[in-house]
């Protein structure tokens, strides 16, 4: 296990993303309409393009560029352009601090 | 016929984006008898938004970013023909005859026959030294003629040729960019999105001329009418595209800017649809208009709707026309058509980034554009989209008003 601080609970909107940069990797972190949170890769499995620069609509992330749709819980690409699905990572929110375990 | 008949099952003339997409969708769609997929270039399906950016940008020559690999149309047995031109359509037979090899025979033809780049006709000596940009082999024959302090004079302000200036200056070279028109990107962009790009452009360095025409092109340099001389080591045209529609023509269909297709992508005759950059169509949020796009999110979209409607399926066109545009670290995005609003009303997104929704005379809002960095532009064009689709009347003042989330609008 290795979590990382990524911010605080307060700093992500409710169905909302933002991107977190740590150590050479770039992750999007997920804060659900439901209040719970989630991380992903950052990348689109498409083309290296921020997912953290696009929509999120329940639990679905956009892709800004092609409009490739993950399910951001599980990672799942939903058809095409993307096919290859998104990694996703553990998360846990303590004292109002969200962390993600990055291994 | 001595060369015999082939199989075909669903035809899809033309492996460019849409084809590509038909070709998958079909079979995610449950078709599981013969798709044939004829193309006239030797690689498999390919991307091309990123022929104008990151082939020509690239250090190292880059391979085409497939959209269908060998691979997968092995797994969904998709075969296809590349290198093979379809030259006649035997409607009452069936059949397409190609360039080379059996005539293929279909169940239903698609057309996916894309468009070419308009070729402009110069005078002068060097006017055969123009390089234009459609295929993968185009980008990487520009991209070697572009580098540190190499003279590029790009001939037209549209997406190619400005993506192919910021390009260009990327890699160091000194760009000159003429336009014939008034100003850049005429056609479809707000002109207050045009002037902010063209002057990102001037602040790289590129010396921008609009309302210029050109006498002749020289070995050495671009002849302007007013006897300019701009020299070069490179000219690219981005002039336009035309869709190609010989192939239909030929076989009686009609053709109205672009091969005509009604709402379901279906041409005159049932059997054969068309879609992608080579159809013309009426779009039911725009009534009346006939449009054709040139845009790689219609390809794609219009390629997974034609599968269904080849399976009779029958669903008509609903998907808004959207485009983006990459120059610099800015990216243009825009959802509906510009032209199609009466009034508009500006956003400020913050670091910079403008956004305009333009909306009917009704107070519908037809279309929005963005233009700043990706992060700040492409959700709340999504967003804009969404209520573009669902033919919203947003209250102008909460668009105009930063402090008002636009994703509440379109939930509300």
């Amino acid at each position: 296990m290795s979590w990382v601080r990524v911010c605080g609970a307060d700093e992500i909107d409710e169905e909302d993303v933002i991107r977190f940069d740590h150590g050479g990797r770039t992750f999007a972190v997920y804060r659900s309409p439901e209040n719970e949170y989630y991380a992903t890769d950052g990348l689109c499995t498409h083309e290296k393009v921020h997912l953290a620069d696009g929509l999120v609509m329940d639990d679905i992330i956009e892709c800004p560029k092609h409009n490739g749709r993950f399910n951001y819980k599980t990672g799942e690409a939903k058809g095409a352009p993307v096919c290859i699905n998104l990694r996703t990572y553990p998360v846990k929110v303590e004292a109002d601090t969200v962390y993600i375990d990055i291994d | 016929m001595a060369a015999g008949i082939a199989e075909g099952g669903m035809v899809i003339v033309g492996a460019g984006e849409t084809g590509a997409r038909a070709a998958r969708a079909l079979r995610e769609e449950g078709w599981d008898g013969p798709i044939t997929l004829i193309g006239e270039e030797a690689h498999p399906p390919y991307e091309r938004p990123p022929l104008s950016k990151d082939v020509v940008k690239s250090l190292e020559e880059l391979a085409p970013k497939l959209a269908l690999t060998p691979e997968e149309m092995v797994d969904l047995t998709i075969d296809h023909l590349p290198r093979r031109c379809a030259v006649a359509i035997d409607r009452d037979a069936h059949l397409v005859t190609l360039d080379d090899g059996p005539a293929v025979r279909y169940e239903k033809l698609l057309l996916a026959t894309g468009a070419e780049a308009r070729r402009l006709s110069l005078a002068g000596e060097g006017a055969g030294r123009v390089l234009y940009l459609r295929r993968h082999e185009e980008a990487v024959a520009i991209r070697a003629a572009l580098g540190q302090g190499k003279r590029v004079v790009i001939i037209g302000g549209g997406f190619i040729g400005l993506e192919l200036a910021a390009s260009a200056v990327e890699r160091g070279g000194q760009v000159t960019l003429l336009e014939a028109a008034p100003r850049i990107l005429t056609r479809g962009v707000p002109a207050v999105l045009a002037e902010r790009l063209a002057a990102r452009h001037v602040a790289a360095g590129v010396d921008l001329r609009t309302g210029v025409s050109i006498a002749r092109v020289d070995l050495d340099a671009v002849v302007l009418a007013d006897g300019d001389r701009i020299p070069y080591d490179a000219v690219v045209a981005g002039v336009g595209a035309v869709p190609r529609t010989d192939l239909a023509e030929k076989a009686g269909l009609s053709v109205e800017n672009g091969i005509r297709v009604d709402t379901t992508l279906m041409t005159d005759d049932p059997d054969i649809f068309a879609a992608g950059d080579c159809c013309a169509y009426l779009h039911p949020l725009y009534d009346g208009r006939r449009i054709r796009l040139e845009a790689w999110r219609n390809a794609h979209d219009q390629g997974a709707l034609v599968a269904r409607n080849m399976l009779g399926v029958g669903e008509e066109i609903s998907a808004v026309p959207w485009f983006w545009s990459d120059q610099y670290e800015l990216c243009l995005q825009i959802a509906g058509l510009a032209d199609a609003g009466a009034t508009t009303v500006a956003r400020d997104l913050g670091e910079g980034a403008e956004m305009l929704f333009h909306l009917a005379d009704d107070g519908r809002l037809v279309a929005a554009s963005a233009l700043g960095s990706l992060g700040r532009v492409a959700r709340e064009v999504r967003v804009a989209e969404m209520l573009i689709e669902r033919r919203a009347k947003p209250d102008p003042a909460q668009l105009g008003d930063p402090e008002v989330k636009l994703k509440a609008l379109a939930k509300g």
